[in-house]
């Protein structure tokens, strides 16, 4: 693959990984403050998000770091906090068909944002999915790096109001889940996944409804499929 | 810094593994030189549109709507996302102008 084809590609992808850029930088620089406060430095923070890349859960990750010594719990709390990404994998896998070399990067960087603009824009026709691909997973990786960076080193000496400017993400979601739902044959499972969730939200509350909310999801998808196939 | 160095580089490995652990299972139980059983390739399908939904529930899951200012921000913010983007079907303009809309909002409430 020639320099050129990447270039095109990454030229493509980026425009819809700003909004990542955004959210990322902001939340990330969060991140590297919260954690300055509690005495991780820059390298630390840096350390956790280029090794862990895992959002949400490197907050969580902060009450273990300040609390006694227990891997085990840490391992265990990381798969519950991150259980979403299993459905993020089966719903990649034809597309990460074939992707060779960078298959494991990609794999290593499913994010929920990562996820939802891979899974949701088609790569230009002209451009190979590889590099476009590669290009989302790469440039969200290294913000959410470059974020908690930024945090770690001037985030205490920056004092810009960004209040609410993290709702960049959940508008991000609202997109491209308005994408799936114009598809005439994604409309309803797209409507039951709003309203499984927010069943869930309420039944179990917002600490623990992510997993109630996929288990609710998975078994309406597979009795509508029985019903569908009998 | 409550753990020492070595303890604190344990726990990152190990929060490191437990999510490398959710990302890789998939594609390690169904590699890519096999075809996933039909129920597999039928999640791979349906799972995506519902999970955006799921997404969309959890980024609000703490807004409250028993007190001030009543999820307003976010439902007008919302409802405006939803009406320009089936009206334009411009990802980036629906998105910038949804944020830019709620910031405007959380200074006004």
């Amino acid at each position: 693959m020639n320099k050129q084809e990447w270039i095109k590609a990454f030229k493509a992808a980026f425009p819809y990984t700003v909004p990542v850029l955004t959210g990322f930088l902001v939340l990330g620089m969060a991140y590297g403050i919260l954690m300055q406060t509690k005495g991780y430095g820059t390298g630390w923070s840096v350390l956790m998000s280029a090794v862990a890349f895992c959002g949400s859960m490197q907050f969580v990750a902060i009450t273990l770091l300040t609390a006694v010594f227990d891997p085990l719990q840490a391992f265990l709390l990381s798969i519950m906090v991150n259980a979403r990404h299993l459905f993020y994998g089966l719903s990649m896998l034809s597309k990460y068909k074939g992707m060779g070399k960078v298959r494991p990067f990609l794999i290593y960087t499913l994010c929920d944002e990562t996820f939802s603009i891979s899974y949701g824009i088609t790569p230009p026709a002209d451009v190979s999915p590889r590099c476009f691909y590669l290009g989302i997973s790469l440039m969200n990786y290294l913000y959410w790096v470059l974020g908690t960076f930024l945090g770690g080193t001037v985030g205490s000496f920056l004092h810009f109001d960004t209040t609410g400017l993290d709702f960049v993400l959940t508008a991000l979601f609202l997109v491209l889940f308005l994408e799936q739902f114009y598809k005439q044959e994604n409309r309803s499972t797209a409507i039951m996944g709003l309203f499984a969730s927010a069943v869930c939200l309420l039944i179990f509350g917002s600490a623990n409804m992510v997993i109630p909310s996929m288990i609710l999801i998975l078994l309406i998808l597979l009795a509508e499929r029985k019903r569908i196939c009998s | 810094m409550q753990l020492n160095t070595v303890e604190t580089l344990i726990t990152i490995a190990a929060i490191a593994l437990g999510t490398m652990l959710t990302r890789f299972l998939p594609f390690l139980l169904f590699p890519d030189h096999h075809r996933p059983p039909d129920t597999i390739r039928y999640l791979g399908r349906t799972l995506p549109p519902a999970m955006m939904g799921l997404l969309i529930i959890y980024c609000l899951r703490d807004v409250s709507f028993v007190s001030m200012p009543y999820g307003i921000p976010e439902l007008l913010s919302i409802t405006v996302i939803v009406v320009l983007h089936s009206w334009k079907r411009n990802v980036l303009l629906s998105i910038s102008v949804g944020t830019a809309l709620y910031m405007l909002l959380l200074h006004l409430f």
